[in-house]
């Protein structure tokens, strides 16, 4: 009897993507008293997607504060003081509303560092959700990684699961560039265990490496944040008939990890990207360019194919929605189509 | 020999005269300050203003004037080197062109004259006068407007991206730096030390929605930035009174109390500036000040500055209100200063502008290794791309 209950294992603690941002950045603003949060609905809100509930009671009006409805306003008051030497974390209620603010990020935040010939840092965390959500159209669905992917001195991450995100936010908190974090709403509320490494208060994941979430033989599939989830569904359908992916889960945006992609496949001979943003211009493309440049397309037995939103703006009637964003069935269809099965 | 005795007399003698009106000079006795009346400047919400009468010492007159020559000096020889396509770009001196300051100065030295070295200044990109007068060299100014790596961003910003301490450069997007420095006042305010932020904008800028946006924010929370309007009464070339519905910018903080500074003067600009910061240094949050100046020549050294106002007009301005013609006067009247003494710094000036010309000319350009280097701060090195995939930079923080 005492032998087998020893053979019990205790289920891993499982937390949210929502909770363990909260958890993350909790730590950071406990360690490092220049840290402070700043964005619309943050403090007395609890967060508009709960995401910083609890941080204003605990750290007070001079940690987490309130800001009006002033993107470009209080995105450069958030540059200013990381010149100044604070450590702020800016957030932008969805990564669309961004743009109002995009010149800050990119103009202040990203190129100063190099103008200045490495005089002035800018130790900023832009964060916020990014991408599709449910039923919110065109104007709030926007994927922006390709946008700030694009610019040298930026960083740029996205996570997937809990356990990104909260290794994630905590390096980009200690990071001292400008360090964009793409959350997603969606993933908000999803539950993963956490390993007994990532309870720890110095948990980082560092960015610029990506994961591989599930080892395979056949082919790469290459993702970041949500479809990241769907191309292991896809994995699991496909191992029924045989098909062993390799699902890589890309965590940062820029710098990216090349290496990885490029060891996977030059194991497996193909590659499927599977993003949830615009495929013109987008971090599926340049993946595929990149492949060509290197070692690994000699090892490519067909053309690298990528798995993207569709090319509309987004639509609000669901059938249409669901559409417009990649499904397991069409990662699933891409994968075999580069198959040739 | 006897040319040889002749020349060595010849310098002798020379040397003699030289210390014979030197020592006249020292001989003479001059005031130790003397006290002048200031133009009131018109408020704004505010019940009292700066005073109307202020004490300059001997000593802050000379460094003034030192100064002021230094930075006009300055920036006729970047105009010279720009004219000389030595420097590429833009170029924009503080009398216009190369955005020069040429009737500026007395902005940047008054206002440095105003405040402690560790409080923070930021402003557009009008902005070689205060990467002087807030610390940096001559020569690192000029070889970064020349591009070579004695620049003070190791020429990868050029005219519009110095930087120094507590100075935060230098932008080029007109109005983005108006936020940024209510962030650098809040971080003032966050860190306790009772440090204020000097935020500049021109007239031109004034009218960007985010300067609103950032008077809202200060002056929610209270935080110890000056918002400052530099009007030179031309957004290149379009008059204020083509531009702004309301051109009385000291009035557009509307919340915020403001004054009208005579921006010529640079004992009223000081004057003004003591007053804002104590103003903020007290907790009572934001101000802001309009400091009415002019520009010289064109917007930039593209812009001859002639098609959108008259040559009678800046020959008005230039004769009346030059404000190193001002204080040179004020101090002489005063016995601050002698002409000869004063004839003496813009030697001293004129040598050390040559001088830093000189290097700025002759230094190297940066090296094309450096080409992908501080793209990240704190980071180990790693591959940049170039133009293609065969070409790469080492980066380095």
């Amino acid at each position: 009897m005492a032998a087998v209950s020893g053979l019990v294992r205790r289920p891993l603690r499982e937390v949210t993507v929502r909770d363990a941002i909260n958890q993350g950045m909790d730590e950071e603003l406990e360690r490092d008293e220049k840290v402070f949060l700043l964005g619309e609905e943050v403090a007395q809100y609890d967060g508009a997607y709960k995401v910083s509930r609890g941080l204003w009671k605990k750290y007070g009006d001079k940690r987490i504060i309130d800001t009006p409805i002033s993107e470009m306003g209080f995105a450069g008051i958030a540059v200013g003081a990381a010149m100044a030497g604070l450590r702020p974390i800016c957030e932008f209620m969805t990564f669309n509303f961004s743009m109002q603010a995009i010149d800050q990020v990119i103009n202040s935040a990203a190129k100063t560092y190099y103008m200045s010939g490495g005089l002035q840092s800018v130790p900023i965390v832009f964060r916020g959700p990014n991408g599709a959500s449910a039923g919110v159209a065109a104007q709030h669905s926007q994927c922006f990684a390709a946008w700030y992917g694009h610019c040298p001195g930026l960083k740029v991450v996205s996570p997937w699961n809990s356990e990104d995100a909260k290794g994630l936010i905590k390096s980009a908190i200690r990071d001292n560039n400008p360090v964009v974090v793409l959350e997603n709403e969606l993933m908000y509320g999803v539950p993963f265990e956490f390993p007994p490494e990532a309870q720890s208060k110095d948990f980082l994941i560092p960015i610029g490496k990506a994961k591989i979430e599930r080892q395979g033989t056949h082919i790469t599939v290459v993702s970041h944040s949500r479809p990241v989830g769907h191309c292991l569904e896809a994995a699991a359908v496909l191992s029924k008939e045989g098909v062993e992916c390799e699902v890589i889960n890309m965590r940062t945006i820029r710098p990216m990890d090349m290496e990885t992609i490029e060891a996977s496949v030059m194991k497996t001979n193909h590659l499927v990207t599977v993003e949830g943003g615009w495929p013109q211009f987008g971090v599926g493309a340049e993946i595929c360019a990149r492949i060509m440049e290197g070692p690994a397309f000699n090892f490519l037995d067909a053309p690298a194919v990528r798995v993207t939103g569709a090319d509309v703006p987004m639509p609000y009637a669901k059938i249409l929605e669901d559409n417009s964003i990649p499904q397991v069935k069409d990662i699933i269809f891409a994968i075999k189509k580069t198959l040739n099965i | 020999m006897r040319k040889m005795l002749a020349a060595v007399s010849r310098v002798l003698s020379g040397a003699s005269q030289k210390s014979a009106s030197r020592v006249l000079v020292a001989s003479r006795n001059f005031a130790n300050d003397a006290t002048f009346e200031i133009k009131k400047c018109d408020l704004h919400r505010l019940e009292e203003g700066p005073p109307v009468t202020t004490v300059l010492t001997r000593e802050d007159g000379l460094k003034y004037y030192r100064m002021m020559q230094t930075v006009r000096r300055m920036e006729l020889k970047a105009d010279q080197l720009y004219k000389q396509k030595i420097i590429r770009g833009f170029c924009h001196l503080c009398d216009g062109q190369f955005l020069l300051p040429l009737t500026q100065e007395a902005c940047c030295v008054g206002l440095e004259a105003g405040i402690n070295p560790t409080d923070h200044l930021i402003t557009a990109y009008r902005a070689h006068g205060f990467t002087f007068t807030r610390g940096l060299s001559v020569r690192e100014i000029l070889a970064e407007l020349t591009g070579r790596k004695g620049g003070c961003a190791k020429g990868k910003g050029g005219s519009m991206h110095m930087y120094a301490k507590n100075f935060y450069g230098g932008n080029g997007i007109v109005g983005a730096q108006v936020p940024l420095g209510a962030g650098i006042a809040l971080a003032c305010k966050y860190n306790g030390k009772d440090e204020v932020c000097l935020t500049l904008y021109g007239d031109g800028a004034a009218n960007q929605g985010q300067i609103f946006e950032a008077y809202n924010m200060a002056a929610l929370w209270k935080l110890p930035c000056i918002f400052i309007c530099e009007n030179n009464r031309y957004g290149m070339g379009t008059s204020v009174e083509r531009a702004a519905a309301s051109t009385d910018y000291y009035k557009r903080g509307d919340f915020i109390p403001g004054l009208r500074v005579d921006g010529m003067d640079i004992l009223c600009v000081r004057e003004a500036t003591r007053f804002a910061a104590a103003y903020c240094r007290s907790g009572k949050g934001p101000i802001l000040m309009e400091l009415q100046t002019y520009r010289y020549h064109g917007h930039s050294m593209s812009d001859p500055g002639v098609s959108y106002r008259t040559r009678e007009e800046i020959q008005e301005v230039r004769s009346k209100s030059d404000p190193i013609m001002l204080l040179k006067d004020r101090m002489v009247n005063s016995n601050l200063a002698s002409v000869e003494e004063l004839k003496e710094i813009d030697v001293e000036v004129r040598k050390e502008i040559e001088d830093a010309a000189q290097f700025a000319t002759a230094d190297p350009e940066p090296p094309l290794e450096e080409l992908g280097y501080h793209i990240y701060s704190s980071d180990p090195p790693f591959e940049v791309r170039g133009a293609n995939q065969w070409i790469k930079f080492k980066s380095v923080s």
